[in-house]
This record gives structure tokens, C-alpha cells and sequence, in this order.
């Protein structure tokens, strides 16, 4: 995942372009010319993305025969339904959490300016660009043994043996909202920000009190910025790999993690496959389901 | 009177409980910078002194180099193929004439949504038997399929929010439409492009699933070298990579976002 990118939809979608009417006619480049143009990316997509992943999604079906046997496998063995449960737990619980996290500090970008605004931002941005993987290291060296949270803990005389924190489904759901929580708060702040201020006045003016303007007119309209960020960090946490790898270690597996462990230690490619048949299916299918509401289509086209 | 004691608790509470949140995001994302000049070889707090001692481990090992040369190196003939590739697509999507427009789209969107353990695995089973795996053509073609979406993204939008009628001009003043896209569009449109490619040279360098994958045992990127040791010894020399690939990736991105800046100021149409 690239974490660091993803600001940049949001971006994107709150300036998105509504004005430049090129309407189908008026394109420049002929039939033959955008074609010609668009080539490089179709075969490169083609022979390095698509074709690949049908190959290696193939393999599910057709090994060592046209079979369907491991799916029965799959949704056959308790041990993977529960770590396809977990999944779908952990991805719901983060993105709840980074709703209820992300929301408040969106608002309060749109109260503040200044030096304020500017620290604030930061705080939300910083992390976004910062490496996953080194966001991960992070939560290790916090959660250990021998952590910072133990150590300020029995510090503060209120454990006195260390506490198992790494490894666990807290560890996991804890570091995946810090990782996530920008995309939550970035989309909602660009609804917010689009939001007449005068709405919010007409409502205090007609006699609501603050908490009821709030109720009636500013969260209604902050929806889809909130659904926005909740799909797309559904869809991220489903597929999550390095954080869950780290922070979740062996014993705490996600959907990602165990595909990985089915090709890199077992080899068993048929089964990986299945595997991530069922998590792209869920992926595409709630991406495609609220795909209105990313705005994905929108962002790039016109007319 | 007790209302405005009432609206101060309410105003401080909020501040407190922001303040927390916003500690979350950035304490976590920080810590490893206050780690890598430790003096110990685990975090105490508070700490005990400062040292470079890290750093100039991370210097003298060669195979932390050697990761880290061949991680820019990736990344930078990444950004110079998504760069080309990226911008000849989003010309034909906004100035073009392409059939499934919107189909087109969705495609080139598409290594954004599926996850990369996914595309890994794929990618690791179709360059086996090529004999890519662990190559630079390898790694380049793989991150060159990630970075692209975004370049995409960034120059269809430039060139969305462009004023046509600039193009126009110069069409009506006799210009061939690729002198026109020559020297009107590419100069209006540079920031954009500009970021589009820093974009793609972070896409690459910090890209660490597909490349855990397609590592060999003599080409690793720096990312597989870094998820290796976090996995198996937390030396503080993670600390050291980390704080400058943290600096790095921020000053790299502030250099990306004023010319996204730049780029809506030329366009102009906000």
C-alpha cells in the first residue's frame, strides 16, 4: 500500500475539475493518435498486472484439475473461516475507530487557523507521508516486552510484571488505525471545509443551539466525506500485509498474512489463490458497491 | 457566568482530547528519529545521551548500502517510465479520442484497489520462469504498473483544469496539435508532471510487499532489508534508515506539493 499517495485522491477529489467542458468532439488527438498514445500503458497493464493475476487466481480452479475443491477447503477448515472473520473484524473495528478519531480533528480543522492550523495539518500529513513500514517499527519498539508502554506502566506503578502487548488483535487494530486514520480525516475535512458557512448561521439564527446545528446541519452534509474515508480504509485494512505481519507476528494472522505464509512457506499456491480470489473479491465488490462515493470515476473524467 | 465556565470546560476538554489524538498520529510516526541518536541499543526513557553512533554503522555496512542504491536506483528509472507512460495516457484520456473512456479508467485505477500481496504473488510466479525475479528489469516493470495511477491521476486532472482555449489559440494560429501540446500544454502542465513523477519515485522506494517478493538474495531493496531486520533484530540502525527516509520522504513531498501549488496556480481555474 502506498500510504503516502493517498492524500493525494482526496486532494484530487476536493479540487475536482468541474469546469473545462472538452466534451467528446472537440479532442484534439484523433482516433488513431490516442490510441497510439494510450498503448505503452495497456500493454504494460496487460503483460505485468492483469495477466499475472489471472494466471496466479487461475491456479485456484484448475490445480491439479478443473476443481473447486479448495474453496470447500477454505470455507471447509475452521481455522481459516476464523482468520477470514478476523479480518473482516479488524477492518470494520478500524475503520470505526478511525472514524470516531478522525472526525473530531477534521472539524477542528475547519475552526482553526494560523499557526494552529498549520501544526495540525502537519500531524495528519507527516504520517500519511511516512513509510508504513517504518510506522510499523515504530508500534514494535512502543508494545514490547521491554517497551515504552511497559516501561512507562511499571514506571508509573501500575503493572508490575510487563504486559504481552505485541502480537496480539489489539496490537494489530491499535497500529493499523494510526496507520489508517489520515485517510479518514482528509476526506472528511474536504467536505467539511466545502460546507457555506451560512447554513450553520441560518440554523443558530432560527434559534438551534450549537450541538443542534451541529446535529442537523453540518454532519448531515459531512456524510459522504465519512463514507468516503470509511470505504476506502475498509478496502485498505482488508488487504493490509506489513503491519498485521509485524505488529500481528505469526500467531495473529489476517487474510494478507496468511496468503503469504501459504506461497512463501508452504508453497501451497492452489490454496493462496483461493485466498486472494476471496479477498479481491471482497475488495473490488465494496469498492464497486461505493464506488459513487470515492469518486475514483470523477476524479480524472470530464462530460 | 456559569455558561461561559460551562463553554471554557467544554473548549478544553475538546482541546485535550484533539490534542491526544493528533499525539497518536504523530508520536508513533516521530519516535524513530529521538531512537536513532540514542546511545543504547534500546529505547530508555528518558533518554541518556545522544550518539551518531547509528548513523555511521548504517555508513560502514555495505549491505545497508548496497539496499539503498539499488532501492534509488529502481526508483528512479520507475519515475522516469511511469513519467512517460503516465503522461502519453492521461493526453489520450483528456485531449483524445478513446473508446470505454470511463472502462479505461477504472483499469489504469485499478493497481491502486487490489491489494499488493495479491499482485506480489502474481508478479513473483510470472517472472520466475522469465528469470526476472531479483532483476532491476524485474523490479522497474513491477513498480512501474504501482506508481502509474498516479501520475495518471495528477496530469488528467492538470490537464482537465487546463483552459482550453489557450490550446486553441495556437491551433487557430496555425500551430500542429503536437506543436500546440509542445509548447503550450507541457509548460502549463510541468508542476503537475513534476509532481506526478515525485509521486511515482516514492511509490517505488517505499513500495515494500511486491518487493519483498521479487527480491533475490543479491538484488534486495531497501524496504525487504528493512522488513527483514525489524522482523528479526531491532537494531537501532533501523532507527537511523528510518529518520532518514522519514526527512527525506517530507522534504521530498513538500518539494511535491508546492509544485501541485504551482501547477493549480498556472491552471488556474479554482
Amino acid at each position: 500500500m502506498s500510504a503516502l499517495t493517498s492524500a493525494d485522491i482526496g486532494q484530487d477529489r476536493s479540487a475536482r475539475p468541474g469546469t473545462a467542458d472538452a466534451s467528446e468532439g472537440r479532442g484534439r488527438f484523433g482516433r488513431v493518435a490516442s490510441l497510439l498514445l494510450i498503448a505503452p500503458l495497456g500493454l504494460l497493464l496487460a503483460a505485468v498486472f492483469f495477466l499475472p493475476i489471472v494466471n496466479f487466481l487461475s491456479r485456484s480452479f484448475i490445480e491439479p484439475q478443473l476443481t473447486l475443491s479448495h474453496y470447500a477447503e477454505l470455507f471447509g477448515e475452521p481455522l481459516y473461516l476464523r482468520i477470514l472473520l478476523r479480518t473482516m473484524w479488524i477492518a470494520l473495528a478500524t475503520t470505526a475507530l478511525t472514524l470516531v478519531l478522525g472526525y473530531p480533528v477534521a472539524l477542528l480543522m475547519t475552526r482553526i487557523n494560523g499557526v494552529a492550523a498549520a501544526v495540525v495539518s502537519l500531524c495528519v500529513i507527516i504520517p500519511l507521508w511516512t513509510s508504513v513500514l517504518v510506522r510499523s517499527y515504530a508500534w514494535i519498539v512502543l508494545l514490547q516486552r521491554n517497551g515504552l508502554v511497559n516501561q512507562s506502566l511499571q514506571h508509573l506503578g501500575i503493572i508490575d510484571q510487563p504486559l504481552t502487548l505485541l502480537h496480539t488483535d489489539g496490537a494489530v487494530l491499535v497500529a493499523m488505525t494510526q496507520v489508517l486514520l489520515p485517510f479518514m480525516v482528509l476526506p472528511v475535512y474536504a467536505t467539511l471545509r466545502n460546507i457555506p458557512p451560512e447554513l450553520t448561521r441560518a440554523a443558530r439564527n432560527l434559534g438551534a443551539g450549537r450541538l443542534r446545528a451541529f446535529l442537523a446541519v453540518t454532519l448531515p452534509l459531512s456524510l459522504p466525506g465519512a463514507a468516503a474515508g470509511a470505504v476506502m480504509i475498509f478496502v485498505l485494512a482488508l488487504g493490509f500485509y506489513i503491519t498485521p505481519a509485524l505488529v500481528g507476528g505469526p500467531r495473529t494472522l489476517m487474510i494478507a498474512t496468511l496468503i503469504s505464509q501459504q506461497a512463501t512457506e508452504l508453497s501451497n499456491w492452489p490454496l493462496a489463490a483461493a485466498l486472494s480470489f476471496v479477498l479481491l473479491v471482497l475488495s473490488l465488490g465494496v469498492t464497486m458497491a461505493f464506488k459513487r462515493l470515492l469518486g475514483v470515476d470523477r476524479m480524472v473524467h470530464h462530460g | 457566568m456559569a455558561s461561559s465556565v460551562m463553554r471554557w470546560l467544554e473548549r478544553s476538554t475538546t482541546a485535550v482530547a484533539v490534542g491526544l489524538i493528533l499525539a497518536f498520529l504523530i508520536v508513533p510516526t516521530l519516535l524513530v528519529i529521538p531512537m536513532s541518536v540514542s546511545p543504547t541499543s534500546y529505547l530508555r526513557f528518558p533518554p541518556t545521551g545522544i550518539s551518531f553512533h547509528w548513523y555511521s554503522a548504517y555508513f560502514s555496512d555495505q549491505e545497508w548500502i548496497a539496499a539503498t542504491l539499488f532501492s534509488l536506483k529502481i526508483a528512479g528509472l520507475t519515475t522516469v517510465a511511469s513519467t512517460i507512460v503516465g503522461v502519453m495516457a492521461a493526453v489520450a484520456l483528456v485531449r483524445g479520442r478513446v473508446p470505454g473512456r470511463e472502462t479505461i479508467q477504472a483499469l489504469i485505477l485499478a493497481p491502486l484497489i487490489v491489494p499488493h500481496i495479491v499482485v506480489a504473488i502474481a508478479l513473483y510466479l510470472q517472472f520466475a520462469p522469465l528469470r526476472l525475479v531479483g532483476t532491476t528489469t524485474g523490479f522497474v516493470l513491477a513498480h512501474t504498473v504501482l506508481a502509474v495511477p498516479y501520475v495518471v491521476l495528477i496530469v488528467s486532472a492538470a490537464l482537465t483544469r487546463l483552459d482550453q482555449s489557450l490550446e486553441m489559440a495556437a491551433l487557430n494560429l496555425g500551430a500542429s496539435p503536437l506543436r500546440a501540446f509542445l509548447e503550450i500544454t507541457v509548460p502549463l502542465t510541468a508542476p503537475a508532471i513534476a509532481a506526478g513523477a515525485v509521486f511515482a519515485f516514492l511509490a517505488s522506494f517505499d513500495e515494500t510487499v511486491v518487493s519483498f517478493f521479487l527480491s533475490g538474495v543479491e538484488n534486495k531493496t531497501l524496504t525487504r532489508k528493512l522488513f527483514e531486520d525489524i522482523d528479526f533484530n531491532l537494531s537501532p540502525i533501523i532507527a537511523a534508515i528510518s529518520t532518514i527516509i522519514v526527512v527525506m520522504t517530507i522534504a521530498i513531498m513538500g518539494l511535491g506539493q508546492l509544485a501541485r501549488r504551482a501547477t493549480i496556480r498556472k491552471t488556474g481555474t479554482n
